[in-house]
């Protein structure tokens, strides 16, 4: 192997650990009000393993979601005390629950304002005048959302045998730049592909982190776009068309 | 072909001129210009109808701004009455939008990301308020999210909190309300639901405040917590969970963010001033005057 500079992809993570467990609680269709902690936070913990494997810079309070996590999970194992006397002997999720609850809301609200800022895109007033914004930058993931390509990437990486592991020392022949080009091939000639496809056959976890991280890279450079019919179905990478 | 609407001489219904009117102006127009207009037109005029037409009554010019919309829609014109924040104006139905688009030239468009949107709710929903207020809903930072909504004129600066370290309190603007078709802030749907949730946090971080170790926190925390135990003692308590979404609207909150009506979309005068701001990301924007200038 030649010495490669090694490829960093810079794609920023807006989201925070509310909007993960969010996404966890939505996908299980999970009572919020009565949260399984621990499956959620061995869940969180997986989402947060591999969002570290592609590099990605998300917020340092991920970890402290981590930490907190952890902390109501072992507060739940603790026995719980029998005081008739004292009725402030709060749920140990309380906090949280009432965070995410809070946050739900604003989301409902903000898809109401993304609702009529979609209708508003359609009216006028005479000579055409509109109000709209200037050029917005980063826009990369507009389709899907980083923990919808996570959710992807994860089950490809369940599918691998865990044996190959060792061979992976010496099978480092993949790179993300490598993998850019050939994921542009693949849509060149077939125009468009679904994520499970693409993966298909990868027998390397070393491999499929270069594709990944060569995916969020295009998706980032707006050479392609992952689109999902809907929400949790398959992802389908088609090029980006102005 | 001489018809009612090509004679000059025919005295219209207060529902044509208001359509004649709203269909000219450069900006939208509220009740009051509008009458403005009908007194100015009666006072340079001789014919009696015409003076007559300068006497119609607010209430009036609201119905026949009604009948008018009402007209539009149920002939399927096309076009609308539509209300916005600061007035009423002709507008065309949303269903014909892309065939405006493509006539007039406009391309796919910018639309706000779940991040700005969620942070962008928070304010409007809060304001004024701080970086941290928004970060404690969003659990994450919002700094870059902010500044862009700045940037986008959608959120501004509208003072300093008093909290230690004196941080920016943020609010949205008249473009905000233009861009989204809302005519206030009332129009956000489950305000006050959002408000209600608001003063139990409130409740939660005096508190927290209070239990903090630094000695000048604490006495600023202390009258928070006073005030906060001074409003509670007028509404009931509740410590029960907050409603789901089916949950009730809050009874009378006073002490609450949305009490001074008239400082909502105000820009205060004070903080027009650039020479008070160290940061540049924050400089109040040329068009804040004009903000002025539209409102009463």
């Amino acid at each position: 192997m030649q010495g490669q500079e090694e490829y960093k992809v810079q794609l920023d993570v807006f989201e925070g650990p509310l909007d993960l467990l969010l996404y966890l609680i939505k996908r299980d269709e999970i009572d919020i009000y009565d949260i399984p902690i621990e499956t959620i936070t061995s869940q969180y913990m997986q989402y947060l393993q591999i969002m570290k494997m592609l590099d990605l810079n998300i917020a340092g309070e991920f970890l402290v979601m981590a930490a907190t996590l952890m902390m109501i999970k072992s507060r739940m194992l603790l026995p719980v005390e029998e005081r008739p006397d004292m009725e402030e002997e709060e749920d140990p999720r309380w906090d949280l629950v009432r965070q995410l609850v809070e946050y739900k809301k604003f989301k409902d609200a903000a898809t109401h304002l993304g609702d009529l800022e979609i209708i508003q895109e359609n009216i006028f007033i005479r000579e055409g005048h509109h109000v709209e914004l200037g050029p917005e930058p980063e826009k990369a993931l507009e389709d899907v959302s980083i923990f919808d390509l996570i959710s992807a990437f994860n089950e490809a990486l369940k599918k691998i045998d865990k044996e190959e592991d060792l061979t992976e020392i010496f099978a480092e022949r993949y790179t993300v730049a490598d993998k850019i080009d050939s994921i542009n091939e693949t849509l060149r000639t077939r125009g468009k592909v679904t994520l499970r496809e693409l993966v298909q056959g990868m027998v390397h976890r070393y491999e499929m982190v270069c594709t990944f991280l060569a995916l969020l890279e295009l998706i980032r450079l707006r050479r392609l776009r992952a689109m999902q019919a809907d929400s949790f179905s398959d992802i389908e990478l088609v090029p980006y068309e102005e | 072909m001489d018809t009612p609407m090509t004679d000059v001489h025919v005295i219209p219904e207060l529902k044509q001129i208001i359509g004649s009117l709203l269909f000219a102006a450069r900006q939208p127009m509220t009740v009051q210009d509008i009458k403005k207009v009908l007194k100015d037109t009666a006072e340079s005029a001789d014919e009696p109808e015409v003076k007559a037409i300068g006497d119609f009554k607010p209430r009036d010019i609201e119905q026949a701004l009604k009948d008018l919309d009402a007209d539009l829609r149920d002939r399927h014109t096309g076009l609308h009455v539509g209300e916005v924040a600061n007035g009423y104006r002709i507008q065309n139905d949303a269903s014909c939008g892309r065939w405006l688009r493509t006539m007039l030239d406009k391309g796919r468009t910018n639309r706000l990301t779940k991040p700005s949107l969620e942070t962008l709710a928070i304010i409007a929903y809060r304001q004024p308020c701080t970086r941290s207020e928004i970060e404690a809903v969003r659990g994450v930072s919002v700094d870059q999210v902010v500044r862009n909504l700045v940037d986008l004129q959608l959120v501004k600066v509208v003072g300093r909190s008093d909290m230690p370290g004196r941080p920016w309190l943020f609010g949205t603007t008249q473009k905000f309300l233009e861009y989204f078709g809302l005519r206030d802030l009332k129009d956000l749907p489950g305000i006050d639901e959002l408000r209600r949730i608001e003063m139990e946090r409130k409740k939660t971080e005096a508190e927290a405040a209070v239990e903090s170790e630094e000695e000048a926190q604490e006495s600023d925390a202390e009258e928070i917590a006073a005030e906060v135990n001074d409003t509670e003692a007028a509404e009931t308590e509740d410590t029960s969970l907050p409603d789901g979404p089916e949950g009730e609207d809050a009874d009378g909150d006073d002490e609450d963010v949305f009490d001074d009506d008239e400082d909502e979309d105000d820009d205060d005068e004070e903080y027009d001033d650039e020479d008070e701001f160290d940061d540049d990301e924050f400089d109040e924007d040329e068009d804040d005057e004009d903000e002025d200038d539209r409102e009463r």
